[in-house]
């Protein structure tokens, strides 16, 4: 068996980055991420490579903006309320088809919240977050491991797209230990030559990088073209699923709710109920045909996550009245128990 | 098989340090495990605790709600946490600090003067590992050597120094 | 004959659609001049910001990125940061650079990142058509201030030389204005200094240029160069405000 080392998910984030050869980290402090920006501090600098501690989120995606543009992969990490902040840089990111990787340890919100862990901020992931017609690529491991892997695919697939890539945990995936294979094959992707950035106009015409269209007609001709490659990133969806050829009911979660659910399918088949469940591992996009298809056999599906519902609502788009979609939820950093979820599976069935 | 612990008391008596030293050895036994701290405010008033699963199988959710066992070192720990603990379940307590009853009948309750014996051995910052000894034999999920080895891994080259005496401490727990 | 006027190759052939009588073309070329005359087109990497000079990456022949309003700072310090050897600078108004941008422009100030800015002052927002800026003056009447700036309701112009000079990282800052050919030759050595200081890796260089807005000040160009005489040096008194390069 691989070497294996006991590590921090927030601090898998971040090996994971340097694995993956970001050259620039940019934060700013909050909880439950502190670890990760701490880590950074250290670790970069060691490498030689850039780390500064902004004066604020909307800094640090900004200095992200900068570093893309001229190639150099970059991210920058922080919880809920900073990434709201960050929301503008990273709609200026997508406008301007730049690559960069945002990771939000998400704590309970609205406003200052809490620092326990949820999933508040689904929508806000899903939807682009910032301003304007957009989409943000979005990953949500559930394993320190996971996250240690996905990070470097994360780098890869917003170089792919040119398109920023939130990655979405919660506080307890950020904060807790599990053993990390650092030898663990990753996904690697056929990338495109950087032929975009800006780096000075030695060999070349000089170029530039911009979101603003304002002839007529070529905001909307690159909105189209956006929408285009978002639709071709339907190539890389990710999506887990465990037992759901035999299930009577189907979970479906994801991050940390998703961990739960596991736990509570096993408890729920001791006791002879026929649970499966599927995990997506992208948000966006969303794993629609493995949805449909367990509808096929499936008629009943729970949907678990650590908000008032916001998955659900993807999820009831794709099933459209093919069969029954269930909710269980808590807010604020309430983290259901497996025992609470076999209890509503018992409740539906 | 799996074992649910949560490990509990004041902010510097090296909660955090058991916990990792416990998930270190079985991640060296090539169990699955998870470990999850308390962080933050949480912590705030000088009280610390972490969950450690260890299992054969894939591991589910990491936060332990009903824990087969807990390891509490001073009261307020213990009041918090022996309630939650499973029918049959096993109760650790610092009885140098923890001087309660436990107010159940139907879980093992074990008492370790861990403060006392640490104070013996020169250090009373050691009494975490005494208290972890004896969770040790108890549960007997790892073996002594694994945790021995996971401590001296932990650490490091900068506290060698403080090897032999946490080992020591260990053993002595464990011996009781 | 020998040729003493030349094509300044770092500005591209087009036409600027700035206002008649606008500080931004003649500023522009300054910056272009002092490019050219560096020599460091080919490995310089400017910053557009979010105001009337939003569309200076059709103006600058070389390379240009453009920074949401008052990020500009930000922006250049991730460029100049994972590229060193490359000269970045930003180009700001004063909406962008002490209002919405305030903390990116004190904290790269005060990293000390070795950047250029060059600060357009205007004592309005000229793009959004003429609302109070941070350094409008007392008495100046906008389109948010139409009684004229009352420091009782919006405080005081913003002196950003000033401001900014107590900073560890700041190296070089100087006030210059385009109103005439001396003033207008001041600033071009200002803004080459600048350049310099930066290639010198001696840090973080701003040079604040006071430049006229007839048409959201209502005066006609020669009126325009009037203001900021009159008005405008008084309270902005030009000349090198910190120098240790
Ligand atoms: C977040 C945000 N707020 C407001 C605006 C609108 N806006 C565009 S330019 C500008 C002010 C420009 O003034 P200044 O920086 O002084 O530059 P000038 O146009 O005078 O050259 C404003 C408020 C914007 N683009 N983005």
């Amino acid at each position: 068996m691989a070497k294996r080392v006991l590590m921090k998910g927030n601090i898998a984030i971040g090996e994971g980055a340097i694995k993956a050869n970001c050259k620039a980290y940019f934060g700013y402090p909050i909880t439950p991420q502190n670890d990760l920006t701490a880590h950074m501090s250290k670790r970069m600098v060691e490498l030689d490579r850039v780390f500064i501690q902004s004066e604020s989120e909307i800094a640090a995606i900004n200095m992200v903006f900068g570093a893309a543009l001229t190639g150099a992969r970059a991210m920058t990490s922080s919880s809920s309320p900073g990434i709201s902040l960050k929301q503008e840089g990273i709609s200026y990111m997508a406008g301007c088809e730049l690559p960069g990787v945002i990771l939000n340890v998400q704590r309970g919100g609205p406003g200052l919240g809490n620092i326990s862990g949820a999933q508040g901020d689904y929508f806000q992931a899903t939807r682009g977050g910032g301003h304007g017609d957009y989409r943000t690529l979005v990953l949500a491991p559930d394993s320190v491991q996971e996250m240690y892997d996905l990070v470097q695919e994360a780098f890869d697939l917003a170089d792919k797209y040119r398109n920023p890539v939130v990655i979405l945990i919660d506080g307890v995936l950020g904060q807790m230990m599990e053993p990390v294979d650092l030898e663990h094959d990753v996904k690697k992707y056929k990338l495109p030559p950087k032929d975009w950035i800006l780096d000075g106009c030695k060999t070349r015409e000089p170029r530039s990088i911009q979101s603003l269209y304002m002839k007529e007609g070529a905001l909307e001709e690159h909105n189209w073209k956006l929408h285009e490659k978002y639709k071709k990133m339907k190539q890389d969806i990710k999506c887990e699923t465990q037992h759901v050829d035999d299930a009577e009911i189907v979970l479906v979660a994801f991050g940390i709710s998703a961990r739960v659910c596991k736990s509570a399918m096993q408890l729920a088949r001791k006791e002879g109920i026929k649970v499966g469940l599927i995990r997506p591992i992208t948000l966006f996009p969303f794993p629609e045909e493995e949805i449909l298809k367990a509808t096929e056999h499936v008629k009943k599906f729970l949907v678990v996550e650590m908000n008032l519902g916001q998955m659900v609502e993807d999820v009831k788009l794709i099933i459209n009245s093919k069969a029954d979609v269930h909710f269980y939820g808590r807010p604020g950093g309430g983290l259901s128990s497996q025992e609470e979820i076999v209890n509503e599976i018992s409740r539906i069935l | 098989m799996q074992e649910e612990v949560i490990i509990a008391g004041f902010g510097g008596q090296g909660i955090m340090f058991m916990g990792t030293v416990l998930a270190h050895a079985a991640m060296q036994e090539n169990k699955s495990v998870t470990f999850f701290p308390s962080y933050g405010a949480e912590m705030r008033g000088g009280t610390a605790n972490c969950m450690i699963i260890m299992s054969d199988e894939d591991i589910g959710s990491p936060v332990v709600a009903r824990p087969d066992g807990i390891i509490a070192l001073n009261q307020p720990s213990a009041d918090k946490f022996t309630r939650r603990i499973k029918e049959k379940g096993l109760l650790i307590v610092n009885s140098s600090l923890v001087t309660g009853e436990s107010g159940r009948d139907d879980i093992k309750k074990v008492e370790v003067q861990a403060t006392k014996i640490a104070e013996g051995l020169g250090d009373k910052r050691v009494a975490n590992m005494v208290a972890l000894g004896s969770y040790i034999k108890e549960v007997k999920i790892l073996k002594l050597e694994t945790l021995c080895k996971s401590l001296e891994t932990l650490l490091g080259e900068k506290k060698k120094n403080l090897v032999d005496i946490n080992i020591k401490a260990l053993k002595d727990g464990y011996k009781l | 004959m020998k040729k003493i006027l030349f094509k300044t190759e770092a500005l591209k052939d087009t036409v600027m659609s700035y206002c008649p009588g606008c500080g931004h073309g003649v500023i522009h070329r300054l910056v272009a001049e002092t490019i050219d005359e560096l020599g460091i087109r080919e490995k310089t990497i400017g910053i557009a910001p979010v105001g009337c000079a939003v569309f200076a990456y059709d103006y600058w022949n070389f390379d240009v990125t453009e920074a949401a309003h008052g990020r500009p700072p930000a922006v250049a310090t991730g460029i100049k940061r994972v590229l060193p050897d490359r000269v970045v600078f930003t180009y700001q108004g004063d909406g962008d650079l002490i209002a919405i941008g305030t903390a990116e422009t004190i904290h790269a100030a005060n990293r000390g990142e070795n950047i250029t800015v060059i600060f357009v002052n205007n004592c309005v927002y000229g793009m959004t058509g003429g609302q109070m800026a941070p350094t409008t003056l007392i008495g100046q009447k906008t389109t948010t201030t139409p009684f004229g700036r009352d420091e009782k309701i919006a405080g005081y112009p913003i002196r950003v030389c000033e401001l900014l000079s107590s900073l560890g990282g700041v190296t070089y800052l100087e006030r210059v204005a385009v109103t005439d050919a001396k003033n207008i030759i001041k600033a071009k050595r200002a803004i080459k200094k600048a350049f310099q200081v930066q290639l010198d890796k001696k840090g973080f260089s701003l040079v604040e240029v006071l430049s006229s807005c007839p048409t959201d000040w209502g005066l006609n160009p020669q009126e325009a160069i009037e203001y900021i005489e009159k008005n405008m040096i008084p309270y902005f008194p030009l000349g090198v405000v910190k120098d240790k390069s």
